[in-house]
């Protein structure tokens, strides 16, 4: 069969999603949507007491990037500490896919800053301050 | 697979890949070489087809004019008008849902002086014909209308359009591109000036389409060359593609009366079985004024793209006029926009709606209807479960 515009990971993934669904008792919500097509993306977060993702879902209104960035997202952020998500990059979540065609990068820009908006979530039902998610996220940047 | 997407192209039929085939290996000659034999069967086969061409649109030979595409003959008709009457009125009219080819080719032109109007459609995608009475003034040059539209296969009021038009004295350009093999197209009876055709969208190959212009009506050709097709389109002609053109519309005269009434059976078929299927799909273009076998519709809370891949997988080729499925080899995310036809019928596309277009060929059966009726409930209920919009407001 020829070949879609699209990585046999995403089209995997996209037939396949990886952590569809919903948490009931997450502690972290975030929610992008891109103004310019219309895509929304939710991440579902749950972080146990030491900090580590216990457990991530997704769900996702949007085209086969978006679905498929998504659901890679999800299986990159298991197990990981609140540093490691920060670090977690669009394009770490594009090269795990074997790339996307350029005008479907910002799906994988979404599921960053869907990744950003749940931790700034988590933090606020912890009482603490969401600013220190950017905080954090800059001295990242500044290291890197 | 199953072929839905017949708006984009059609399967050629195998009489008229059997007939184009000798112009390949034999009658290979150029058909402006009249003096010896290839050359002269070349040329006698092309006019052949100019015949065939003109009785299934209810025009004379001498009208019809060869080109490369449906794109080129919508070209050819307005810039070799214009150009030609440049001094007669800057104020060109056209409906908000045209082609590319005639939309991107008149928004350009106001750069260049013009005025464009672009009449509104209701929901259905029809243009009111008073609309345009009002909207045609002392300087309007030329009117160009689409027949039918391909996304969401409205038929439009041509006759009545073109009668406006002819009482007014403004050129009438139709864009009949959708419309030829599915609806009956008659020079006379819709009172254009020139009308537009390809044969890909009706059985025939890619690389032929026709423009008829009638008498009267002058035209500049675009392309400095030869003499070939009068000079309206200059270029050696692209002989086994027109042959075929010839056989693609000499088969369509003679067996739409028996497959237009089948593809109304489908299209009334596939149309009864989506209308209860959700209570959040909803149809696009007009219940009546449609192409036969033309049924198109937007889902809530899904998007177009994922729709189109999932179908995909599953067997069947349709079309969607989403943000995201637009244009998958742009550089940029800027250059993926939504259908502005969907957008002019008043669907919300800034919500990345799931369209869809499903457009029956002759070949298909009931079948095929069955199995897309069949997967698509499935299909839709998977994407509804991963999308956030879904179920939110309940």
């Amino acid at each position: 069969m020829a070949k879609g515009p699209y990585s046999e990971k995403v089209m995997d993934h996209f037939m396949n999603p990886r952590n569809m669904g919903e948490i009931d008792d997450a502690n972290g919500v975030g929610e992008v949507g891109n103004p310019a097509c219309g895509d929304v993306m939710k991440i579902f977060l749950k972080i146990s007491d030491n900090n580590i993702v216990e457990d991530v879902k997704f769900k996702t209104f949007g085209c086969g990037a978006a679905i498929a960035s998504s659901s890679m997202a999800t299986e990159l952020m298991i197990g990981k500490n609140i540093d490691e998500l920060l670090q977690l990059t669009n394009d770490a979540i594009v090269d795990a896919l074997g790339g996307l065609p350029p005008a479907k990068i910002h799906c994988s820009v979404m599921a960053e800053e869907a990744i950003e908006e749940a931790l700034k979530d988590y933090f606020k039902s912890k009482g603490e301050d969401p600013a220190i998610v950017d905080e954090m996220k800059a001295k990242i940047k500044k290291d890197n | 697979m199953i072929y839905l997407d017949n708006v984009a192209g059609t399967k050629p039929d195998q009489r008229v890949i059997d007939k184009m085939m000798p112009y390949f290996t034999e009658h290979y000659g150029n058909p402006s070489a009249h003096f010896y034999p290839i050359g002269r069967e070349a040329f006698e086969a092309m006019e052949a087809a100019r015949a065939e061409v003109a009785d299934f649109i209810g025009a004379k030979p001498d009208n019809i004019v060869f080109t490369a595409s449906g794109t080129e003959s919508n070209n050819i008709a307005l810039k070799g008008f214009l150009n030609h009457s440049a001094n007669k009125g800057k104020h060109i009219i056209i409906s908000e849902i045209e082609h590319f080819s005639v939309d991107t080719l008149v928004t350009k032109l106001i750069s260049e002086g013009y005025e464009v109007t672009k009449l509104k459609v209701d929901n259905g995608g029809l243009v009111n014909p008073s609309d345009l009475e009002n909207a045609i003034r002392k300087d309007t040059v030329l009117v160009s209308i689409q027949y039918v539209n391909p996304e969401i296969g409205t038929i439009q009021y041509t006759e009545k359009l073109g009668g406006i038009c002819k009482s007014k004295g403004v050129t009438f350009h139709v864009d009949a591109i959708a419309a030829a093999g599915y609806v009956e197209i008659d020079v006379e009876k819709l009172n254009c000036d020139m009308l537009s055709i390809a044969a890909q969208n009706f059985y025939g190959p890619k690389g032929a389409a026709a423009l008829y212009i009638r008498e009267g009506v002058k035209l500049m050709g675009l392309m400095d060359g030869g003499f070939q097709e009068k000079g309206y389109r200059s270029g050696t002609e692209n002989v086994p593609a027109i042959v075929g053109m010839g056989e693609a519309c000499a088969i369509a005269k003679a067996e739409m009366a028996e497959y237009v009434p089948r593809l109304e059976k489908l299209q009334k078929k596939l149309w009864e079985g989506l209308g209860g299927m959700f209570d959040f799909l909803n149809f696009t273009g007009h219940e009546t004024r449609r192409r036969p076998g033309h049924v198109s519709f937007w889902i809530e809370y899904i998007e177009g793209e994922s729709l189109l891949m999932w179908l995909s997988l599953k067997g069947f080729a349709c079309a969607s006029g989403s943000a995201c499925s637009s244009n998958i080899l742009a550089e940029d995310e800027d250059d993926l926009v939504a259908s502005s036809v969907l957008t002019a019928v008043g669907v919300p596309t800034d919500i990345c709606a799931g369209s869809l277009g499903v457009s029956m060929s002759r070949y298909n059966t009931e079948e095929d209807i069955d199995k897309l009726l069949e997967v698509l409930p499935e299909t839709v209920q998977k994407l509804c479960e991963m999308s956030p919009m879904y179920n939110r407001d309940k």
